[in-house]
């Protein structure tokens, strides 16, 4: 499934690098703490997050992530975006909670229309 | 593999510079890609690293990050003019933390960094002096 097939069924908003939708979402992974994320993600995942700050471009770009989820209504800095754009790190944002936002995703990987 | 003998290098580190963190590790992951290492090793060399200018970023005033590649093995050594560590065993349990609270809201400092770096070197030493600083050593073995 590419990215674009999740952005195109649950309330997604792109705010970065549009081209990524086109990238391959091998999962997704769901935490806050960043180490986690470096430490457990896997290569090609979605991840869910509720951190805005500029270190979330530099973790998903370290660990090839497919794109980040901003949930919950966060808006991201102007300075995250415009590092999200030079690394190629597709930010998207949704008023869906991490709970909705993951559990949707996980449907739509399973095959089921959610 | 594109490697002859020993490729070596260093990035200077920052103290709380957040800014730029990860930069040192995405630098070092591209230079790997591109003598065609394999994923997985690049994936753990990315984790020690990112958490190694996390750790300087966070604690010290600065540091540098060295690295050098071999047809065997990559070894990164990260040093840093920082307070120190008290209690080294202490430090390597996963959760113990001693960053401030504005730290632990951008999402580090949750004592994962120190273990994240073992877990994923197989070879790990750390050496601290209180009031000098920190040094750690790691390896990761190509084959």
């Amino acid at each position: 499934m590419k990215l674009n097939d999740i952005v195109n069924k649950l309330p997604l908003k792109v705010n970065s690098y549009s081209d990524g939708l086109q990238k391959d979402v091998s999962g997704g992974y769901s935490s806050d703490l960043l180490s986690d994320v470096l430490a457990n993600s896997r290569e090609g995942n979605v991840w869910i997050t509720l951190q805005t700050n500029l270190n979330i471009v530099a973790v998903a770009s370290v660990k090839n992530l497919a794109g980040i989820i901003i949930v919950s209504s966060k808006k991201p800095p102007e300075e995250t975006l415009k590092k999200a754009e030079e690394e190629k790190i597709t930010i998207m944002t949704t008023s869906m909670p991490a709970f909705e936002t993951a559990g949707r995703i996980y449907q739509l990987l399973q095959g089921k229309n959610v | 593999m594109a490697i002859s003998q020993s490729i070596e290098g260093s990035f200077q580190l920052i103290g709380g510079n957040f800014d730029n963190a990860g930069e040192a590790s995405i630098k070092l992951k591209q230079e790997l890609a591109r003598l065609g290492l394999n994923e997985e090793i690049i994936r753990r060399v990315a984790i020690v690293t990112f958490e190694a200018e996390i750790n300087v970023i966070i604690y010290a005033a600065a540091g540098w990050l060295h690295y050098a590649i071999t047809l065997e093995q990559i070894k990164i050594k990260v040093e840093d003019m920082g307070p120190g560590i008290e209690n080294i065993e202490l430090a390597m349990q996963e959760g113990y933390s001693t960053a401030p609270d504005w730290v632990r809201e951008l999402g580090w400092g949750a004592g994962m960094g120190l273990p994240n770096m073992k877990k994923n070197s197989d070879e790990f030493k750390i050496d601290s002096v209180v009031g000098e600083g920190t040094t750690v050593e790691m390896v990761i073995n190509i084959k």
